[in-house]
Parts: structure tokens; C-alpha cells; sequence
């Protein structure tokens, strides 16, 4: 596979086999990993819910995340409490992971909101400009060594790990991150996923060398891991994210993955790449590459994964029923959210629209 | 408590003082820290509050006020310096897609206390990209909010009002007056931050103008006075959002307006305000406001430039022409 290196961490492979890798291992146990199985299981069941809502229209656009399901989870699963994550706008898996209700998902897509998570905190905005979170990222990372939680004498360390795509990595903004990353040694951890294409275009437009090898030019460590397998993605997504609580600065990860679906819902992936590629890398399926195993070890049998099919049904049926339940916001509520500290000119155009709107429901 | 300053070392007083009243305040940007800022505007402050307070930023624009967003996220109150004005255009695409739109989009949770400071307009002399007038791109994005100051005293205690602001603040600071002094007083309460500021009365005709052309619609309104005009001038100080009370006030007074500033004329600060007193006075003016502004080109070379900018002649030009239509 092009950008594919010989060096790439890998620990289950496509067939479900456990390999061993002189840096890396997965250090958890089998139950995490029936976790993360359900976890990717849900994930997948809600974007393909999410793909039909916007088919049927109840969403304008959806940006599917198949395929990607184990760098999701994986990476998401080596995020702790007092961690902070910014995501661009296709981490569904991360979110649900982090337990952002999938209603905020669906607000933002279907425009009742403009992206409002419940826990903001923790999970920061989507992102739909390609690239500009690194930076904010970054400036958080530095705000936590301001603060002195990082390195080997802060009690609960705390890291950031950001999310952007092979697009993005060449976009000025995100290389500015690499370089305040390195500069400051900030505690943040840019977790790339390599998913082949930005949109019709290829991976070989944006980068001539695997994008990992990129990182030593900014003066941190880059690891290429194979973004398919959950076990390689949450052992070296830990290492990356213990480096960075530790003090030792930023960590490139290039998760090599693939985009199975669409860009987006208004995307048509026949137009620039070719089905035989698809095949291929479904020969490399996250979830079923675990589940191989896990069955293979004993850990779970056609019953489990039967009852796995109807808690996945299940929750489906649970996020069509949210959408009525979408309260759009309110024209007047916008209006007093556009500032912090209210501006009297803008006061003066919300009270204007607010007779307006009321001269209309008396007509 | 009184005393006389020159605008740039004002400046340097409100940003030490908001650095001491707040250790969530930061500044960041190119070269302000040993250097003290290419107008000298940070000078010692690295050296009194540190490196990690007054912070020497890799030379990257969208990178300054990118990592600030970040700090602000995380509770910190950064000022960020654009070297020049013409350079804040790589930080464009931050502030106007995020800057000013985080905290609508999250629903108010995510306030950017954020100053971004900028050295602006032109007449000194300087080369290309050094003397750019940018408000009016601010001033049309939601979300952000936009001052300038005209005097020493506002540069001491508006710095300190927009540090304080929980809204991103476009700071701009006229660099040909960096160096004038005037009075600032230490002890008396500032005016509000979002008013303008009526700085000559007079009762023939307003001059409505900002930043380094306040002080040549003072010169204006002098020399107009010795030819028996009386020339009222108001210092808009805020540009985002107007302050619309005052302007009326002086307007509906004097029935006559001048909008006067070194950005170019179409769609300038100047448009606006000619729609909203056209609006609002449109039976109590005597005559239509005009405009004295920069012309529609890309800022000249410096020979040039004093042919370019508003001046005391071609403001009393406008004046005489609103006089007598």
C-alpha cells in the first residue's frame, strides 16, 4: 500500500491474527477490548443511521466516519479525565466514546444548533475549517504547562490530543501548530488520521513522504500505526499521550486508515477512485479483524454478536427518535450570544426583529 | 494623579497594569519580549512579569492568534500583537472564522477574552504593507469588537477595558501618533470603552472621525476657527459597534457631517455612518454627509503619501462644500 511504511505498529492484523511489535503493546485487558468491539459496533450503526436521516433529509449533510471506527476508538480510549480533546468534524466515534450525547451530533448536522456539546470541556466544537484546530490545541497544551499540570511533578498530568486529516496536514495552519508545539513543548498530541483521500483528492497530492516522517522536521517523534487495528492505536495513542502528560512534548500519530464512505452525504466517490481499492481495504475492516479475534480466543460467541446486532438495532431506533426532539435555536437567543458583554447596537437590531416577529403572529 | 505621556509608553502603562491586576493576562507576539515590540510598546514588561507572561511568539501570525484561542479556552486572557497592520492578513481567516464566531456557535460557553492589538494607517514614512488602514473588515464581522484610540489617556485606560472585555477586541493603535504626548490621568474614572467622545464643540459642522485623523480634525477645527467656523469633532473611539447616541447628539446639533478617515472610501467606517445619520436626521440635516477618506487604492508609496491621506486642507474642503450646499 502507497505511504504504507515497513515501520507502521501494527498488533492484530486484517485477519484477526496478534503480532508482536518490539515498541509496542497492547497493554490492556480482554475485557477492554470487548469493549472497544461494542464500541465500534455502535459507532458504525449510528453513522449509518445518521447517512439515512440525511438520505431522507432530516439532516443537511453527514460526514460518515465508516472505516475509521478503530482510530476513533482506539485513541479515544487513551484519553482520561483531566485530558482535553478537539476534534475536526468527523471523530463521531471519538465523541460517543467520551459520552457526548449523538443528539448534539445530529443538531449541528441538522441545523438546530451550531455545534452547542454538552460537555464542551471535555470534547471541544467540530471544526469544519479544514486545519485551524491544531492551533487552539496547541494554545490549550500551552495553557496546561501555564498552569503547571504537566510533567513528572504534576499530581493528575493532563495532555491534549487534536484530530485533523491528511488534507489538512497541508494547510499553513496546522503546520504552524507543529512548529508552536515544538517550540513551546506543549503536552499535545496531533492525532492524524490518514484516511487516503481529501475528498477526490489523493493522499500523493498532499505529501510525497508518509506523513509521519514529517514530525522529525518539527523536531518531535512521528509514528505511522495501522489506524484499523484498535489494539496498535490505543497502545501507541497512550505512549504519545504519557509523553506529553509527562512533559516530553508533542507526538505526531499518523493512523493509516481508510474512508470507506463518501466525504460527505453530497460526495460521490465513483467519480475519483476506483471499487477494487474499496474491496481492498475492507479486506482490512476494523470490526471484523477483532471480532476474528476475539471469537478465535473464545471471548465471544454468535450469541454475543446476536445480541450485539439487536443492542445496535436498538440504538438505532433511539437516534431516529431524537430528531423531533431537536429544538432549533431561537432567532432572539442568537442574538444574545453573538457577544459576551451585550452591544447596544446589536440590542438595538434584536429588539427591532423582536417587534417584527411579533407584528408577524398578529397579522 | 496626572502626568504626560507619549501614547506609545501609555499603552505600555495600561498593559503592565492589566498584567498586575490579572495573572490570567498574557501577551503574546513577535518580538515584544527582549526587544520590546518594534514600537516599543511591550518594552521591560518580559523583564518584570517573564517569559511565560510576556511571550516572544515564532513568526507566525495565524499561529499567535490560533494558540490564542486556545488560551483563551483555557481561561487565560491573551493580547496578541500583529507586528504591522498589513501583516495581520495571515490571521485573518482565525479571527473571522473563529475569533468571532466561537462563542455564538457554542452557545455562549465559549467566551474569547482575546485582544488582538495592531498598529495601523499610514504617514510614516514606511514601506509597503507598513501603513494599512484594515478596520472596516473587523468592523463588518459579527462577534468581534473594534476600538482605537486617539490620545494617551484612552491608550492607558481603554487597553485595560478591552484586556478586562469578555468579547475578542481588535485593538488599533495609530502608530504616527505613538510618539505624541498627551495628558493622562491616573486617578480619574475612564469613560466607558464603547462611547464616543466629543473632543471640540462647536456648532457649524461635525467632524466624525478616529485614530490618527482625530488629531487632524483638531488641526482642522483650528485652523476653520481663525475663518470664523465653528467645527464641532467627535472621536468615535469605538467602531465596533458605534456609538450611534453621541454621533446623533452632535449631529442633530450641528445638522451638518464629515466622516474623515485614512481607509479607503467605498464601504469605509464613512459609508455606514452616512446611512445611519441619512436614517435617523434626515430631516434635520442641512446637507449630505461627505466623506473625506483615502482613495480606492492599494496604499501608495510613502513620496506620495501625504497626497493620499485626509489632510487639514482637503477636510476644510468637505467642510466648506457641506457649508455651502
Amino acid at each position: 500500500m502507497r505511504g504504507q511504511s515497513h515501520d507502521m505498529v501494527q498488533l492484530l492484523t486484517p485477519d484477526g491474527q496478534r503480532v508482536h511489535n518490539d515498541d509496542f503493546d497492547f497493554s490492556g485487558t480482554t475485557d477492554d477490548l470487548v469493549g472497544y468491539l461494542r464500541d465500534m459496533i455502535l459507532a458504525r450503526r449510528f453513522d449509518a443511521e445518521a447517512t439515512a436521516l440525511q438520505r431522507h433529509g432530516e439532516l443537511g449533510l453527514w460526514p460518515p466516519l465508516l472505516g475509521q471506527e478503530a482510530a476513533q476508538v482506539g485513541s479515544a480510549h487513551a484519553v482520561r479525565d483531566q485530558d482535553v480533546v478537539f476534534p475536526s468534524y468527523r471523530e463521531h466515534a471519538v465523541a460517543m466514546v467520551l459520552g457526548v450525547p449523538v443528539s448534539n451530533f445530529l443538531g449541528l448536522f441538522r441545523g438546530t444548533d451550531g455545534g452547542n456539546w454538552d460537555n464542551l470541556d471535555k470534547f471541544k466544537n467540530y471544526q469544519i475549517v479544514i486545519g485551524c484546530q491544531p492551533l487552539h490545541a496547541t494554545g490549550y497544551a500551552m495553557g496546561l504547562q501555564l498552569d503547571g499540570v504537566v510533567g513528572p511533578d504534576a499530581e493528575d498530568p493532563a495532555a491534549v490530543i487534536v484530530y485533523h486529516g491528511d488534507g489538512a496536514a497541508s494547510q499553513g495552519d496546522v503546520n504552524e501548530a507543529y512548529v508552536f508545539a515544538a517550540s513551546y513543548n506543549a503536552p499535545v498530541v496531533f492525532f492524524c488520521q490518514n484516511n487516503q483521500w481529501a475528498i477526490s483528492e489523493p493522499i500523493a497530492l498532499q505529501s510525497r513522504i508518509p506523513l509521519y516522517e514529517r514530525a522529525r522536521g518539527f523536531g518531535f517523534p512521528g509514528v505511522q500505526v495501522d489506524g484499523n487495528d484498535v489494539l496498535a492505536v490505543k497502545a501507541v495513542t497512550d505512549w504519545a499521550m504519557d509523553r506529553a502528560r509527562g512533559g516530553e512534548g508533542p507526538t505526531f500519530i499518523e493512523a493509516f486508515t481508510y474512508r470507506l464512505g463518501a466525504h460527505t452525504t453530497s460526495d460521490d466517490p465513483t467519480k475519483y477512485r476506483t471499487s477494487s481499492e474499496e474491496e481492498e481495504w475492507k479486506g482490512r475492516d476494523p470490526i471484523a479483524r477483532l471480532t476474528t479475534y476475539l471469537k478465535a480466543e473464545g471471548v465471544i460467541d454468535d450469541d454475543w454478536l446476536d445480541q450485539m446486532d439487536e443492542d445496535a438495532r436498538q440504538f438505532g431506533e433511539d437516534v431516529r427518535a431524537t430528531i423531533p426532539t431537536l429544538e432549533p435555536v431561537t432567532m432572539d437567543g442568537l442574538f444574545q450570544t453573538v457577544y459576551a458583554e451585550p452591544s447596544v447596537a446589536l440590542e438595538s437590531q434584536r429588539r427591532e426583529y423582536l417587534d417584527y416577529a411579533a407584528a408577524g403572529e398578529d397579522a | 494623579m496626572t502626568e504626560t505621556l507619549t501614547m506609545a509608553k501609555a499603552l505600555n502603562r495600561g498593559l503592565r497594569r492589566a498584567l498586575q491586576a490579572d495573572p490570567k493576562v498574557l501577551l503574546a507576539g513577535e518580538d515584544i519580549g527582549k526587544l520590546g515590540g518594534v514600537f516599543r510598546v511591550t518594552e521591560n514588561l518580559q523583564a518584570e512579569f517573564g517569559e511565560n507572561r510576556v511571550i516572544d511568539s515564532p513568526l507566525a501570525e495565524s499561529g499567535i492568534v490560533g494558540t490564542a484561542i486556545g488560551l483563551c479556552m483555557r481561561g487565560y486572557r491573551p493580547v496578541v500583537e500583529m507586528q504591522f497592520d498589513g501583516f495581520v492578513f495571515p490571521a485573518f481567516s482565525q479571527i473571522v472564522t473563529q475569533v468571532a464566531k466561537l462563542h455564538m456557535r457554542t452557545g455562549g460557553q465559549t467566551p474569547m477574552p482575546m485582544v488582538i492589538r495592531i498598529p495601523y494607517g499610514g504617514g510614516i514614512g514606511a514601506i509597503e504593507h507598513h501603513s494599512e488602514s484594515p478596520e472596516a473588515y473587523f468592523a463588518h464581522t459579527p462577534g468581534l469588537k473594534v476600538v482605537t484610540c486617539a490620545n494617551s489617556n484612552d491608550a492607558y485606560w481603554m487597553m485595560q477595558q478591552a484586556i478586562q472585555s469578555d468579547d475578542p477586541v481588535v485593538f488599533l493603535e495609530p502608530k504616527r501618533r505613538y510618539q505624541t504626548k498627551s495628558t493622562v490621568n491616573f486617578s480619574a474614572r475612564p469613560e466607558p470603552m464603547h462611547q464616543a467622545s466629543i473632543t471640540r464643540y462647536g456648532t457649524d459642522a461635525t467632524l466624525l472621525c478616529y485614530g490618527p485623523m482625530v488629531k487632524t480634525c483638531l488641526d482642522a477645527a483650528t485652523v476653520a476657527a481663525e475663518e470664523g467656523m465653528s467645527l464641532e469633532v467627535v472621536d468615535l473611539r469605538t467602531l465596533s459597534p458605534v456609538d450611534w447616541v453621541t454621533i446623533m447628539s452632535s449631529v442633530r446639533r450641528t445638522k451638518r457631517a464629515v466622516v474623515v478617515h485614512e481607509a479607503p472610501l467605498t464601504l469605509g467606517l464613512g459609508a455606514e455612518i452616512a446611512a445611519r445619520l441619512h436614517q435617523d436626521l434626515f430631516y434635520v440635516m442641512e446637507s449630505p454627509v461627505l466623506r473625506v477618506a483615502g482613495y480606492d487604492m492599494p496604499y501608495p508609496p510613502s513620496r506620495v503619501e501625504e497626497e493620499y491621506l485626509p489632510s487639514v486642507d482637503r477636510i476644510l474642503d468637505a467642510v466648506d462644500q457641506s457649508l455651502n450646499y
